[in-house]
């Protein structure tokens, strides 16, 4: 296997040999020529690519490992328009001292825009590697030929990357044109993800394994419920406890620091017992909490407006489907290592934005920028915004109370349960009139939801827990939610299909009774569960086969041929039915309406003794443009499927007024290895068109 | 106090309370990463090691009470260079995402396939109806286990 060495810079303090002086100013971008992807705000060449000495190259990315395989997806397409092996490159990734800030590792748009920022950097590296090589060798630059790092003559003189010494600090212009898809070797191959050899075999591969030199352990002591404050904890008494080396108070922020990990754990036990609180308000009835929701005050958006008259014959139809919220239930328990010395804060952290959480600790730290580092290092899978920045943010506050020993902090499982932000509760409220004619004549729908986006580097206040719990409060920063076309809660909300008459609303709710943020495809998941399952009613409603009654609303070709694809390799007859046991539906959505096309049909058993309803077996069809990596695309696409399922059949965060319920895996059950769906997946690929997000495609159709 | 423990066949000694769970001796004091904590309740089988044999949630498994066991890590399977049969068709499967539950579904499948060396696939989903994970991998990692046990009826 090519194993690129990586440099995750062995897990030690003071990390990083190389110097960087690249810019990483966003501003400068104003006013100059418009560059694809990642480039427009990180324009310098060597912020992506450099050439080593030994003929290696170095590739720089600010998104970041989550399980998803993007750092071997983004390796390809460097690879490929390097002319280098795999082998040669080193990925650095998701470093506030080394790599392009690019935001979040979100929304399914790493391949689009870090992918081509290093397509068209490594493109016009490659082109200035033959232009010293030209220069070098007395030869025209249209007569050397590249491989595997070696640019040659045609009278046999070679030289190598490493000789040439390219100067790369040089602003980006993307003039070069990357390769066509035709002549590709790399991308396109299913190549063996770089990091599952050691998930295999306990090598170091995530943050919880670190254990620098030193290091001690902490722990965190939440609040009953949200809101309240710490009157008094016997934190003596927690002290005196066998290896506590510190008690870390800060207005209600309590945690605890021991030489062990048990004893760490012992003595946050003991301070969850001794201490007081004053309750923060009650949580709504769950009972109610969709009218709740309904009731907030909220900014209402009118999108996806077109206009005609109804035909006199339509009859109307309505439906209202409603998802509650739901949690990202990593696995492992957010976690990060922190380390206070000389007045410098690192944190090594499974953040999906490295660059948003300095941010955030800036304000919490009371800091300067320049005074932290914040590097990346792969966690448990996250689905979105779950406890990483907190946690991030609580074993920094941690830390700073033990200068030069480094504190990892792994939240326990009641914490990330009770305390991460959730996937919000969404209402969906579907009207439409279908014709004489079988077709849909209006289209009526309106979205309620909270934010979607409460991630870190806020406007005002700040976006980690700590922060509103320190003496001096900060508050939470304002909900947002993404604009449309990509948008929040309204994403999806506007049917491909072509209906004639046709309006959406979006209700964002501003007011949070339940901490929610980004949870994997935003709003997409319950719009197109809502959109497609109204769909079935009206197709049902029109006695017609609900493939052919898409079909029969859809132009765009994309569209179509994935759901010809799927109905296909579902061998799907027309107008199939089930026999009140056993039946098979189809579920479609263009991801955001700007990304990967997906059509997935699933055969859905429901036992009539029990009332338990399965699917045993799923079938999907994807266009994601140009592939980069089928397998690693086909395994997102699975993994989507089957994590959907797991939210449609078992998943709701319970609460009642006292606070979050759901603590443990017995409260928060999820999809078991007997229960998940066999799934086939087809990919079609479009070698000329671009590449476009896959991470969340598949959860809406599904 | 002292308390003598013999992991993948090496004699190991820790100072730790006797009721210390297993898991944490085994990251911090003896540097194996395998194991990992998940939830510290014995519910979603990321920490699984064998005691003798047996797949044992190692979260909830006090240091004091395993003297006289044989522990087995994932890191006693195999290596990065000679990885066993089901590390080996994990990697071939490409049968993890993020990867934290992998070690827990690889020591439980090793235990499935020590007792049945031909396990039918209702066999292994059952095997594993214990150990949970989230990226949707499902799968790929019956099918992995499914790749060791032919493996394994080969040699």
């Amino acid at each position: 296997m090519n194993a690129p060495a990586f440099t995750r810079r062995r897990f030690t303090g003071g990390l990083g040999t190389l110097v960087i002086a690249f810019s990483l100013d966003p501003n400068l971008a104003f006013a100059q020529e418009r560059l694809p992807g990642s480039l427009q705000n990180n324009r310098k060449l060597d912020g992506w690519v450099r050439i080593n000495p030994d003929g290696t190259a170095t590739i720089f990315t600010g998104k970041v490992e989550l399980g998803q395989g993007i750092l071997t997806a983004l390796a390809q397409i460097a690879a490929e328009e390097l002319d280098l092996p795999l082998a040669r490159l080193k990925m650095i990734s998701g470093d506030t001292r080394q790599t392009p800030n690019e935001g979040q590792t979100a929304g399914s748009q790493s391949i689009e825009n870090s992918g081509t920022a290093l397509r068209m950097a490594c493109a016009e590296a490659r082109a200035v590697l033959i232009e010293a090589a030209a220069q070098r060798l007395g030869v025209a630059a249209d007569q050397l030929r590249v491989a595997d790092g070696v640019v040659s003559a045609s009278d046999g003189r070679k030289i190598g990357y490493g000789e040439l010494r390219p100067d790369l600090a040089r602003e980006a212009t993307a003039k070069t044109a990357p390769k066509p898809p035709a002549s590709h070797k790399i991308v396109g191959k299913s190549i063996a993800r770089f990091d599952i050899p050691a998930k295999v075999t306990g090598g170091l591969a995530f943050v919880q394994d670190m254990r620098p030199a030193g290091m001690l352990h902490g722990r965190v002591i939440r609040p009953p419920r949200y809101g309240s404050k710490l009157d008094s904890a016997d934190e003596a008494a927690a002290k005196a406890m066998p290896g506590v080396v510190a008690v870390v108070r800060d207005g209600s922020f309590l945690g605890v620091i021991a030489e062990r990990e048990e004893q760490a754990i012992k003595a946050r036990e003991a301070l969850r017992k001794s201490a007081k609180w004053t309750l923060g308000p009650e949580l709504p009835d769950p009972a109610r909490i969709f009218e709740v929701i309904k009731a907030l005050p909220s900014k209402d958006a009118t999108i996806g407006v077109k206009q005609a008259t109804a035909p006199a014959d339509a009859r109307t139809f309505e439906a209202v489907y409603t998802k509650p919220y739901m949690s990202h239930g990593s696995i492992g328990p957010s976690c990060a290592v922190a380390e206070f010395r000389d007045g410098s804060m690192t944190v090594w952290t499974h953040s999906q934005g490295v660059f948003p959480l300095r941010a955030e600790l800036v304000k919490v730290l009371k800091m300067p920028a320049a005074a932290i580092r914040c590097v990346h290092v792969e966690g448990s899978g996250c689905y979105g915004h779950n406890g990483a920045d907190d946690v991030a943010a609580d074993a920094a506050l941690l830390a700073r109370a033990v200068p030069n020993r480094p504190v990892r902090l792994q939240w326990m499982r009641d914490d990330e349960f009770g305390w991460e932000p959730y996937g919000p509760a969404m209402v969906m409220h579907a009207k439409a009139a279908l014709g004489g004619d079988g077709r849909i004549a209006d289209w009526q729908y309106e979205v309620w939801s909270n934010s979607h986006s409460t991630r870190p580097e806020s406007t005002s206040g700040t976006n980690v827990l700590a922060g509103w719990y320190l003496a001096e409060p900060q508050k939470m920063g304002p909900p947002t939610s993404p604009p449309q076309p990509a948008g929040g809660g309204d994403r999806n909300a506007i049917p491909l299909y072509d209906f004639p008459n046709q309006r959406v609303v979006h209700h964002f709710v501003q007011d949070m009774p339940i901490r929610v943020s980004a949870l994997r495809t935003l709003g997409a998941y319950a719009n197109v569960f809502a959109l497609e399952s109204f769909m079935d009613e009206l197709a049902a409603a029109a006695g017609a086969d609900p493939i052919a009654f898409r079909l029969a609303h859809l132009k765009d070709p994309r569209a179509r041929a994935v759901i010809e694809a799927v109905a296909k390799k579902a061998g799907w007859k027309d107008g199939e039915k089930g026999d009140g046991t056993r039946g098979r539906g189809i579920g479609f959505a263009k991801y955001k309406n700007l990304a990967c096309y997906v059509a997935v049909v699933a055969e859905i058993a429901v036992d009539r003794a029990t009332g338990v309803v399965s699917v045993p077996q799923t079938w999907a069809a994807v266009d994601s443009g140009l592939i980069i990596n089928p397998d690693g695309l086909t395994s997102q696409i699975e993994g989507g499927i089957v994590q959907s399922v797991s939210w449609t059949l078992k998943e709701e965060v319970r609460f009642d007024k006292e606070g979050i319920l759901a603590r443990d895996w017995a409260s928060y059950p999820i999809l078991t290895m007997p229960e998940a769906p066999k799934v086939e997946v087809e990919l079609i690929n479009r070698p000329n068109e671009r590449p476009l997000g896959s991470g969340e495609g598949s959860q809406g159709p599904a | 106090m002292a308390i003598n423990l013999n992991v993948n066949g090496v004699p190991r000694s820790v100072t730790a309370e006797p009721d210390t769970p297993l898991l944490y001796v085994l990251r911090n004091d003896f540097e194996l990463n395998g194991a990992k904590y998940g939830c510290g309740l014995a519910q979603c089988g990321a920490c699984t090691v064998l005691i003798d044999g047996r797949a044992v949630r190692s979260c909830v498994t006090p240091i004091s009470a395993l003297e006289k066991s044989e522990i087995t890590t994932i890191e006693g399977l195999g290596t990065i260079d000679k990885p066993h049969a089901l590390q080996q068709a994990f990697i071939e499967e490409q049968a993890a995402q993020c990867g934290y539950c992998t070690n827990g579904m690889i020591m439980s499948a090793k235990e499935l396939l020590d007792r049945n060396p031909k396990p039918s696939e209702p066999d292994v989903r059952a095997a594993l109806a214990g150990n949970l994970c989230r990226c949707g991998t499902h799968n790929r990692i019956i099918r992995a286990v499914l790749r060791a046990a032919q493996a394994n009826g080969r040699t």
